[in-house]
């Protein structure tokens, strides 16, 4: 025993299994994953002329990440709290009263009826993905309509909580807009009681949102239909700068007595990314219904992560309870969402500027982070070589199915500006 | 407008059972008597009950803050500073396994979380095999393999009799048990018993597992908070890694840290190359992307800026001894105050024997509840007392109820 004690000491143990034997040789590396692993990339690669505008991440005119003073604030006042004890199950109670709040607008009769449960989330892919495993619980037979396209990671989601999903038409190439007609078309033939994922604001990929008669007309479209709206709200006040503008598709569905579910993300408004911050918040019947639900969401978070993280809703707490810091906050929140309109418009006054025949309308009419289709347009202008769109824009494509292509973060200015400065230079 | 409830969607969904353990605290909070004790969740308290941040926590916040870093995404696997700590803190700086590359590692959220990417891993690459658990154990297991979709068993662990290991019943469970199933190990301070198998009894542990090609799964909660050296704590994996054997392991800084609602931890796999073990680090990786995304950066910064300071990792490891050693002073205090009021002379020693946060007293159910109803001592119906809730100046008043709760109640 001595001998097997000093031997694990210094390491020289001649093991008694055979070495060449693995339980894992099957396992084949994973395929990167088609937004993050871009920044993997982006930060192996030395050059210093790189640029990402791969991930949804909020940069400012430098190119650099940006912390809100609202948050830094926020942080000063948290710091240095005595209690780091773990959060109930369902987060921070306050922090789901104050995102709801939010969400659905404070004055909203489902509120005041409290008929909303809701749990803190670990951001927006925490919150759909309990959303998803919740639907697979107590209505298995329901299946999931996602458009196409959507944010990659949503097919994950659904697919690893083993709930069935198709896609319906959203975006049209043709016009660089919504394909109106086809969501219809397809929602209409989905089986009745199906779960249809809409995005509240600011698509992503496509930024194409539906105007708010569209949203009325498909609240009817849902009720004919009994389906259930999922809404993914990843970008409240950064569509339009307002947040009670970015939430209106909820609030007409609301309005119109829709049960809706709301997966809300703290990540960009807010930039908590790394906090990972969000909620999962269902309108019920009535109260004891919404404390049931409420349970059984609890219930499945308590095998995944049993409470969530407690910083960021300290963080959300602090800016949304104070109102100097949440005046603070929609300021500066609207300051992000101006830049990228700013920034839109410039970009798409460069492109023009530069005598391209093509139209450039879609990057001022859509809406939020991303410019979608804007490279492979741009890679149409004859002189474009992919040496040079590989140079500036670190984007792979990717032959799966649900792969976004061809996305552009706009919140990258000056990589933009550059690229539509040396398509310039390639075209003289 | 108000929805029919008979038309609602939702109007078959039932009420879920409250938590074993965290609706303890809530129980706790609701009750208004000045005797009540919180003895629920595995929390450490000080000698007043309250809270404890720990100071080099404080330190590497205050740090932290100065520095002012952005709050950017973190990797899919996490903090890279973190996970290279969190390695190292498990296996030794100098281990074979990390010099060779032969380790995943994924930041997790917390223990659950790691335990969850891990058996996730497990019911994809390795479907329809089995994981078995002591009896009891935490919980929380049985909840994360179910809803993975892992089927598991028990083994013998706990023996009434002895208030102490049923060793000859475990070792049996694992020998009948088909080859190549999962064994899930505490790695120290066992969660809820308090009792360790001693090292020689670990190397048989391993022996077994090794014949029976079963595949060792540690779940490191309380490394540190055992006897209080991080080190000796990690006696057990460091022995099974020193073997050459592939192993997982989740680790949880809930409790040593003091950072349990940072939710901060790792799910490591220990394989046979670095190859593999990249492969895997993949795997995970895609697990934890349609579950979180990327997991909460705070909890990880504040590891890193603690462990990767030679004077705060000092100072950690010294105030990791004064937890630790509260939690033996108090230990020997209940057992003071049990056998001055007990006059029958049952032997009370277990409570000496059984190491870490937890007590398992043998109280049965009936006899927990007495325990709360009667005396307002919070528990969990198994019979487990958290000491790090329990203060030298109530060790009378518990060893009242137990005392009460053992010989009145059947």
């Amino acid at each position: 025993l001595s001998a097997v004690k000093s031997a694990a000491v210094t390491g020289n143990v001649v093991p008694s299994c055979r070495r060449e034997f693995s339980w894992w040789s099957s396992v084949q590396p994973a395929p990167r994953d088609p937004i993050l692993g871009v920044t993997t990339a982006y930060l192996a690669d030395t050059r210093p002329s790189k640029i990402n505008v791969g991930v949804g991440a909020y940069r400012n005119n430098e190119g650099k990440p940006v912390v809100l003073e609202c948050v830094r604030e926020a942080e000063k006042r948290i710091g240095g709290r005595e209690l780091m004890e773990y959060l109930p199950m369902g987060g921070s109670a306050r922090f789901c009263e104050l995102a709801v709040g939010l969400a659905y607008g404070e004055d909203t009769q489902v509120l005041k009826d409290k008929r909303v449960a809701s749990i803190q989330a670990l951001s927006g892919t925490g919150a759909v993905r309990l959303f998803a495993e919740f639907m697979k619980r107590f209505q298995p037979e329901a299946e999931a309509y996602l458009p196409l396209p959507t944010w990659s990671n949503h097919h994950n989601v659904f697919r690893d909580a083993n709930v069935n999903q198709h896609t319906y038409r959203y975006y049209l190439a043709s016009t660089r807009g919504l394909d109106f007609e086809g969501l219809k078309e397809d929602l209409k033939s989905a089986p009745n009681r199906s779960v249809i994922l809409l995005h509240a604001c600011a698509h992503n990929p496509t930024g194409v949102d539906p105007t708010p008669e569209q949203w009325k007309e498909l609240s009817k479209l849902f009720k004919e239909k009994d389906h259930f709206p999922l809404f993914d709200m990843a970008y409240q006040g950064f569509a339009s700068g307002d947040t009670q503008r970015d939430n209106q598709a909820i609030r007409i569905f609301l309005e119109d007595g829709h049960q809706l579910a709301c997966a809300q993300s703290f990540a960009k408004s807010m930039g908590l990314y790394g906090q990972r911050i969000g909620c999962i918040s269902i309108v019920c019947a009535e109260a004891t219904e919404a404390a049931t639900v409420k349970s059984q969401l609890e219930y499945i978070a308590r095998p995944m992560y049993s409470s969530p993280p407690v910083h960021g809703s300290l963080l959300v707490t602090s800016i949304l309870t104070d109102s100097d810091l949440k005046q603070l906050w929609f300021k500066e929140v609207k300051e992000m969402a101006d830049r990228i309109i700013g920034m839109r418009v410039a970009l798409r006054k460069n492109l023009e500027e530069l005598g391209s025949k093509h139209s450039w309308e879609h990057i001022t009419q859509q809406i939020g982070m991303f410019c979608y289709k804007t490279v492979a347009a741009l890679s149409k202008l004859g002189a474009l070589s992919a040496r040079l769109v590989w140079k500036f824009i670190a984007l792979k494509k990717h032959d799966s199915q649900y792969s976004t292509l061809y996305r552009n973060s706009c919140s990258c200015y000056m990589a933009l500006l550059q690229f539509s400065r040396s398509c310039n230079n390639e075209i003289q | 407008m108000a929805v029919a409830t008979d038309a609602s969607r939702f109007h078959a969904v039932p009420m879920a059972p409250p938590d074993p353990i965290l609706g303890v605290s809530e129980a706790f909070r609701a009750d208004t008597s000045d005797l009540k004790l919180n003895l629920g969740v595995g929390a450490y308290r000080t000698e007043d009950l309250q809270p404890y941040v720990l100071n080099v926590v404080k330190k590497a916040e205050k740090l932290m803050l100065e520095k002012g870093e952005n709050k950017e995404y973190l990797p899919i696997e996490g903090l890279a500073a973190f996970n290279k700590a969190t390695a190292e803190l498990l296996l030794g700086a100098d281990n074979p396994v990390i010099k060779e590359g032969r380790i995943a590692t994924v930041q997790g959220l917390s223990g659950t979380g790691s335990l969850r990417l891990a058996a996730a891993f497990i019911q994809r690459y390795l479907p329809g095999v089995k994981v078995l658990i002591s009896s009891p154990t935490w919980g929380n297991h049985k909840n994360i393999l179910n809803d993975a979709g892992v089927p598991w068993s028990e083994y013998r662990y706990f023996d009434p009799k002895t208030v102490g290991l049923d060793f000859d019943g475990m070792l049996a469970d694992m020998k009948d048990a088909p080859n190549g199933s999962i064994i899930l190990l505490h790695g120290c301070a066992h969660n809820p018993t308090g009792i360790d198998p001693t090292t020689e009894q670990w190397d048989i542990i391993a022996d077994v597992i090794q014949e029976k090609e079963h595949i060792a799964f540690f779940d490191v909660a309380y490394q540190g908070f055992a006897s209080g050296s991080l080190d000796e704590d990690a006696n057990s994996v460091r022995r099974f890694a020193a073997r050459g054997m592939e192993l997982f392991v989740a680790q949880s800084y809930s409790k040593n840290l003091g950072l349990y609602a940072e939710r901060i931890g790792a799910t490591n796999v220990i394989t046979t190359s670095p190859e593999l073990a990249l492969r895997i680090k993949s795997q995970l990786k895609r697990l934890a992307r349609p579950m979180y995304s990327n997991p909460p950066v705070h909890g990880a910064r504040i590891v890193a800026n603690v462990v990767g300071d030679p004077a705060l990792f000092d100072e950690w490891r010294a105030e990791m001894q004064l937890m630790a050693g509260r939690i033996k002073q108090v230990r020997q205090k209940l057992y003071d105050e049990l056998v001055a009021k007990d006059k029958s002379g049952k032997d009370w020693s277990f409570i000496l024997k059984q190491i870490g946060m937890f007590s398992f007293t043998g109280l049965s159910q009936s006899q927990s509840e007495n325990m709360t109803n009667k005396w307002h001592v919070y528990m969990t119906k198994d019979g487990r007392i958290s000491l790090a809730g329990l203060s030298s100046a109530k060790c009378g008043y518990l060893a009242d109820a137990i005392i009460d709760s053992y010989y009145n109640v059947q």
